[in-house]
């Protein structure tokens, strides 16, 4: 089952990345990296069933990083919506020269 | 282990879930609403942790269910409340331009990956001490061989993460927090 695991994950994976491509809003594309993240971990867990349980470790400290990553993340979208009213991101082009 | 890791039971749930999985993370990437983005999501990553268990990861299973399905889709469930998004009716995906690229760079993408995928894998890599390689087999249970090295090689990470997570909390309190 290792290599349909595999499957799956690149498979999850490039729909992340497709995800973060197409989308324009700002909460979405959070959610697509999150399952971007999802599709490694479970890389991780597939192989820690060849390599040992240390993958799964590695799988905690992945999940760990995703909660702090969504909590200021979100807090960053709540900020930026109380400026512009707005979380689609062809509305947030300030640096944009 | 061996005949019933090969068994049609075993594979028919792998499948199923896997599918699931998949055919779910399509329907989420296509949803106008943040909310049933959000909720579709929650049942991509119910099957990734039916997936862990059937991997034999029980503890990864569990702690997916909490953490992700449990508190991190919360997170975001909240926030899209708060900030009123739920109906949203223009659709934010971006035009033909942004999709063909997308495209592109998927298609490139899943073809490398699929390369990688089907590459040999070292039978012996160079482990730590105390992974054991027999994850369920061990005399603590299935908490035990994630334990030994959270607790001993990666100890300094364990500590590290636990200086991210104060971190990220006091960036959020401070990012969120009204001014003025």
């Amino acid at each position: 089952m290792l290599a349909e695991s595999l499957f799956f994950s690149a498979v999850l994976f490039t729909i992340g990345v497709v995800g973060v491509l197409t989308r324009r809003n700002a909460i979405i594309i959070f959610m697509c990296v999150e399952l971007m993240l999802n599709a490694v971990n479970l890389t991780f867990v597939a192989l820690s069933k060849l390599y040992g349980a240390t993958g799964q470790v590695f799988v905690v400290f992945v999940m760990t990083v995703a909660a702090a990553e969504a909590a200021v993340g979100l807090a960053i979208i709540i900020s930026i919506f109380r400026h512009r009213q707005s979380v689609n991101l062809e509305d947030i082009n300030l640096l944009k020269g | 282990m061996t005949n019933e890791f090969n068994s049609l039971f075993y594979g028919f749930h792998f499948y199923l879930f896997g599918i699931i999985a998949v055919v779910s993370a399509i329907v989420f990437v296509t949803r106008k609403s943040p909310v049933a983005a959000a909720l579709w999501l929650v049942n991509v990553l119910f099957c990734l942790a039916a997936l862990y268990v059937l991997l034999d990861a029980q503890f990864i299973g569990a702690i997916q269910v909490l953490v992700y399905a449990g508190a991190i889709m919360v997170v975001f469930l909240f926030v899209v409340m708060l900030l009123n998004l739920g109906d949203a009716t223009v659709v934010d995906i971006r035009g033909n331009a942004g999709r063909i690229a997308a495209g592109f760079v998927g298609a490139l993408l899943l073809a490398e990956v699929s390369v990688l995928a089907r590459a040999r894998f070292p039978g012996q890599i160079e482990l730590p001490a105390s992974s054991g390689a027999e994850v369920v087999q061990g005399p603590g249970g299935i908490i035990a061989p994630i334990a030994e090295p959270l607790f001993r090689e990666y100890l300094l990470a364990f500590e590290l993460t636990s200086m991210l997570l104060l971190t990220a909390i006091v960036g959020a309190v401070v990012l969120g927090r009204k001014r003025g």
